[in-house]
């Protein structure tokens, strides 16, 4: 079998977000960068999961500039066989699709596996732009998939629910929470890592449908008002005609 | 021109997000001076209240195959009447319908997609639309280059402006592929008040102490008519289901009251919850970080608080 996962690169859940050049790009200074946690977690790590009970192979993919390469190696160190970075910085997410579509088509796979989001843009756009550029199925926000020979089980969060589906190789699906757990590298992957292949691939120019025209931080809140606790009632009282929301 | 809606159901019954994806284009056709479509796929009652926000035309499309959710026909039902009614906006709300089907439809048409506005666009010029990005902590405007733009709007972000009109519906049956995507089988939540719907909220955190201890949790949210949720380590240790986990990596929502009981406020916690209206903060410690975010707060123990706060909503009778 074999596997692509997707992966992108995101600031620390931690990082203090701040922006330059007239709030136009995002400011890096000091940012410690993780691999997107949605994509680390339960995509990566699922993928590894099949490879290990079945055979085959699992491929990382990014697409991004070289200062990527740390957190690509992080993913080899985790325990994908090779990986490729397209050489192109994305600034929109059906530009970066497609660029992963060209790549996957030249390629072959039976399945791509992305996080559900990014938990910096979050957009939620690739996996399934990817799965229509590819014409394959794609199945969004899924917390479990086993497979029988070429035939995958899936579970996925729908609008309400769960909903438990079959499909046939090849397909795309985007990864949420209950697919595995997180795994930790260890030092022999760490080693092993430096000496996997991280191909680099030059980028086919596309337009770009959307640009990010600027950032803004969100107005600071105002102080805490602090209640006492013997009178939960002022509490509701403000709720209802301070706040106006009860 | 047209700006058409995707108008999304979940057990056969208008979702509440569609209405407010609905009147977000409504709202957006004022500047625009659209006309508003909205497009049903699929069984659903009461079709016609579409036009309460804003839809002057409904367009109802059936499939046998659309008993199931299937994102990839969905979107070709989408395509088609965008294309039979000139239609160069499209609206979804982001909710897990619209971020199944919008990027299929944005790849197909070859549309620029803005995910989770805030805001109605600026189409002053150029067409941006602000987005929250880096989980909340800031927004960004984007610009959409293509001729045919769509946008997925953040449930609970804008008001619902209503307006009364009077739809015409449309019946279209389409002829579609057979899905790839064979579902077996569906196991929909109990809840009558999902998570991300909800107006009012109460979660609570390890500060709990152990799973037992809900039980005033659950008498609040009642009397409040608002649904539960919790910290992630609390989910983690099976105390709650796992769908109440809000945070980072779990759902965020963003109802107007957010109460928190017992809950450190991790920038994590804060990520899934900090675009709430409101946040009424309720903990021991006077130095818990949470208490940095909240509007209202009241350093005490949740079991000596959240008991009274039970007796004076009753008293109040709010759920009614
Ligand atoms: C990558 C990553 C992702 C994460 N994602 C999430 C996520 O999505 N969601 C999430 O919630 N967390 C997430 N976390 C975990 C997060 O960092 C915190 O550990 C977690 O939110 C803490 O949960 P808590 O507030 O319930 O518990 P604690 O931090 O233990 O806080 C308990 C609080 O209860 C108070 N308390 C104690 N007794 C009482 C009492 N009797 N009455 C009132 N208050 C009391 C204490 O003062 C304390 O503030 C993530 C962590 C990482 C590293
Ligand atoms: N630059 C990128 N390179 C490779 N994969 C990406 C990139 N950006 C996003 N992805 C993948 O697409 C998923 C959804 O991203 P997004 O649509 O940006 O929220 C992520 O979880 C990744 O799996």
């Amino acid at each position: 079998m074999k596997i692509l996962v997707c992966i992108s690169k995101a600031p620390d859940t931690t990082s203090k977000i701040a922006f330059t050049d007239n709030n136009t790009a995002f400011d890096t200074n000091g940012v410690q960068f993780i691999i997107n946690p949605y994509d680390e977690w339960y995509a990566l790590v699922r993928g590894l999961e099949l490879k290990e009970a079945n055979g085959g192979s699992v491929t990382v993919i990014n697409v991004g500039g070289a200062e990527n390469d740390p957190t690509i190696r992080k993913s080899l160190a985790i325990g994908a066989d090779d990986a490729v970075r397209i050489n192109t910085n994305p600034t929109d997410a059906l530009n970066a699709a497609k660029q992963i579509a060209e790549y996957a088509k030249e390629n072959g796979f039976d399945m791509i596996l992305c996080g559900k989001e990014t938990i910096d843009y979050n957009g939620s756009q690739i996996g399934g732009m990817l799965a229509a550029l590819l014409d394959q199925p794609f199945v969004s926000n899924a917390s479990k998939l086993d497979m029988a020979g070429n035939t995958a089980t899936i579970e996925r969060d729908i609008q309400g629910g769960k909903e438990i589906l079959e499909v046939e190789t090849p397909f795309v699906l985007s990864a949420a929470k209950g697919m595995s757990e997180a795994r930790i590298p260890n030092m022999r992957g760490i080693m092993a890592a430096r000496s996997k292949p991280l191909k680099v691939v030059e980028p086919t120019a596309f337009d770009n449908a959307t640009e990010i025209a600027s950032y803004e931080l969100p107005a600071a809140k105002g102080a805490c008002k602090m209640l006492s606790a013997d009178n939960p009632a002022e509490l509701l009282d403000l709720l209802r005609n301070e706040a106006k929301i009860i | 021109m047209s700006i058409l809606v995707y108008a999304n159901t979940a057990n056969n019954k208008i979702h509440k997000s569609a209405y407010e994806a609905v009147s977000y284009g409504a709202q957006l056709a004022e500047k625009t001076g659209d006309s508003v479509s909205a497009i049903v796929v699929g069984n659903a009652e009461n079709i016609d209240s579409l036009g309460q926000y804003g839809a002057d035309k409904i367009i109802h499309v059936t499939n046998d195959q659309f008993n199931d959710f299937q994102p990839s026909l969905i979107a070709e039902a989408i395509h088609k009447s965008a294309d039979a009614n000139n239609s160069s906006i499209i609206i979804f709300s982001h909710d897990l319908s619209g971020k199944a089907v919008a990027p299929i439809l944005a790849a197909r048409m070859n549309a620029g997609l803005v995910t989770g506005a805030v805001e109605l666009p600026n189409t002053d010029g150029d067409f941006t639309v602000k987005k929250a990005v880096f989980s909340g902590k800031a927004y960004a405007h984007v610009k959409v280059n293509t001729n045919t733009k769509i946008v997925s709007v953040t449930p609970n972000a804008l008001e619902k402006k209503e307006y009364n009109k009077t739809a015409t519906v449309e019946n279209v049956a389409v002829e579609l592929p057979t899905s790839r995507l064979k579902v077996l089988s569906q196991k929909m939540e109990s809840t009558e008040l999902p998570l991300t719907e909800a107006d009012i909220v109460v979660s609570a955190g390890r500060g709990l102490k152990g799973p037992e201890n809900w039980g005033m949790i659950e008498e609040l949210a009642k009397e409040l008519g608002a649904a539960t949720a919790c910290s992630r380590p609390v989910s983690d240790m099976d105390w709650r289901p796992h769908h109440e986990h809000v945070g980072q990596t779990g759902v965020a929502i963003r109802p107007n009251l957010y109460i928190a009981v017992g809950i450190s406020g991790a920038i994590q916690h804060l990520a899934g919850v900090n675009q709430s209206k409101v946040i009424v903060v309720i903990n021991t410690d006077a130095d818990a970080p949470f208490f940095k975010s909240a509007d209202y707060g009241i350093v005490g123990d949740a079991f000596e608080v959240v008991p009274k706060l039970v007796e004076a909503a009753r008293a109040m009778n709010l759920s009614n």
